[in-house]
């Protein structure tokens, strides 16, 4: 085939996301250093402001929150599944895809449901004396690392029972008949053995929650914003495009550099096991 | 041993799962209280609130745009990503890394991002209409599904089969159709199911996207829930994720059992 065509085939991508999400997002940049009195004084401005701070905070607070979390209940979830026959093992990991695929509104609307000042479990609390008035649950930062935990950990499972699949239990059994403990099996084989597992679930984990806005949004409430929901605060209820703007970039640049510290220490960690 | 009779992982994983499904059994059991906000243990029993789904606009319209969006969306990325997958996959194209970092660029950009850039320059500076800002929106987050899944099925076809048709005299389109396509089907079906769900459930794309009259499903519920707590939201939870079974079980007839378990899905 010609050279030309060739290219034919890779321009319609090429030219879409170009076009349609590499051009966009240079038309949001642009403002954001051209409008202050120097390149980065919006930025600095933005950084030294204590509100902003403390929203760029709470939102690399709860994304680091829901990842401890989530992997330290995918990972004893994710043993235990694949510890199950054949059969019991997709009934489970159909349990388990389900929630991923339903809508986020959904699953966050539980939640309001539960955690509300009438909700079920401050009426629950309530009926076995344990309080004598309801909680406040519901627009606190710990509401959306529960809705956050809620909606990622079915990802984290996932990722960590396709690498639990592959352990060898043999090699389990052979340190427990040379008389090791549990923890220290969990410890020393299956730990070393699942981190390459454990870091992309971290990755996609960390970087959904980071940047997710339905959570926040409804668990939250207008008092806990984080800085998806800032952007659309600025944007859309007080018209500040080029505030928006330069959120968006801070948000773009950390999510980058967590992302890359996170693949950087992946890599180190494949390259233990090649030498292994 | 860390088998499956140990009680603490056992333990874990039985509470695990029940907090899983029960937040979601809550809702449906909402949906079938006779009170006017949503309370829980119900009272009595009615199914009024499903009726009054249909009563809302929002909801009707919403849902028609967002699977038209999502249908069309998937189809369009399934267009342009394959010609490109195959360009790349079976070309010696020199800027082959520059291409495949550019197509799932998108991944590495916030989708509330997404949305506010494609406001700002498709809606506020080109004056395009929501509808096809919403679709391109949505394009761009499906294509870099189509660009994995289908890259990696095309990456375990042997390029050989195709060779063969071209020396016994087919034409290298015809070769395409009749011979690489029906081999990587499975996942152009997986990346399809996926764009679909992925598409029909975004929110932080269409949320900068959609107005007054241009509904999405997933916002409009989010708008509704601004103002209303009444159990018509739990209802239409309940229709969602009958939906999301039914699709489950399209994509366990058409892949198999296992694709439902080890595709990856995010």
């Amino acid at each position: 085939m010609q050279k030309a065509n060739r290219f034919l085939l890779l321009i319609p991508a090429a030219l879409g996301i170009i076009v349609f999400a590499l051009f966009p997002l240079i038309q949001i940049a642009i403002p954001t250093v051209t409008s202050g009195a120097n390149p980065i004084a919006l930025y600095t401005q933005f950084l030294q402001s204590n509100y902003d701070l403390q929203v760029i905070f709470r939102t690399l607070t709860i994304a680091t929150v829901t990842t401890v979390i989530t992997v330290l209940l995918g990972l004893p979830t994710a043993l235990w599944i694949s510890r199950q026959s054949v059969s019991w093992r997709q009934f489970l990991s159909v349990i388990i895809l389900f929630p991923i695929l339903t809508n986020a509104v959904v699953r966050n609307f539980a939640w309001i449901i539960i955690l509300g000042k009438n909700g079920v479990l401050n009426n629950m609390l309530q009926a076995l004396h344990l309080i004598s008035a309801p909680l406040t649950l519901l627009y606190t930062n710990t509401a959306i690392v529960i809705g956050s935990v809620y909606l990622f950990l079915p990802i984290m499972i996932t990722t960590l029972v396709d690498s639990a699949n592959g352990l060898n239990p043999e090699i389990e059994e052979a340190a427990a008949v040379l008389g090791a403990r549990p923890f220290t099996i969990l410890r020393e084989i299956i730990l070393p053995q699942m981190a390459p597992a454990i870091l992309t679930g971290a990755i996609l984990v960390f970087s959904g929650a980071m940047t997710a806005y339905t959570t926040p949004q409804l668990l939250g409430g207008n008092r806990h914003l984080v800085m998806s929901t800032l952007i659309y605060q600025q944007a859309m209820t007080l018209g500040n495009w080029t505030n928006a703007s330069v959120v968006a970039m801070v948000l773009i640049v950390l999510s980058l550099i967590v992302l890359g510290l996170l693949r950087w220490y992946t890599g180190r960690l494949d390259r233990r096991v090649d030498h292994a | 041993m860390l088998d499956r009779h140990n009680h603490v992982l056992q333990l874990i994983g039985v509470i695990v799962l029940a907090l899983l499904i029960l937040p979601l059994g809550i809702v449906v059991v909402t949906s079938f209280g006779t009170e006017p906000t949503i309370s829980f243990p119900i009272k009595g029993f009615t199914l009024a609130w499903y009726a009054n789904i249909w009563t809302q606009p929002a909801f009707v319209d919403g849902f028609q745009s967002s699977l038209t969006i999502a249908l069309l969306a998937s189809l369009l990325a399934l267009l342009i990503g394959v010609p490109a997958v195959y360009a790349l996959t079976r070309f010696d194209i020199p800027q082959k890394a520059w291409f495949q970092t550019l197509f799932l660029s998108p991944t590495l950009i916030p989708e509330i991002v997404i949305g506010f850039a494609l406001y700002q320059t498709l809606v506020i500076a080109w004056r395009l209409p929501l509808w096809p800002s919403l679709l391109i929106g949505h394009l761009l987050l499906c294509l870099p599904y189509v660009i994995r899944l289908v890259t990696s099925s095309m990456l375990h076809l042997d390029p050989h089969i195709e060779e063969a048709a071209w020396t016994l005299g087919t034409s290298r389109p015809r070769a395409f159709f009749t011979i690489v396509l029906p081999n990587i089907r499975t996942s152009i079906v997986a990346a399809f199911m996926l764009c679909f769900i992925n598409s029909f459930n975004n929110i932080p794309i269409s949320l900068f996207l959609n107005g007054p009259s241009q509904n999405m499903l997933p916002t409009a519920i989010l708008n509704y829930l601004q103002n209303n707590y009444d159990p018509t939201v739990s209802a239409l939870s309940v229709v969602l994720m009958l939906f999301t079974a039914v699709l489950m079980l399209l994509m366990e007839k058409l892949l198999g059992v296992g694709a439902l378990t080890t595709t990856e899905t995010n």
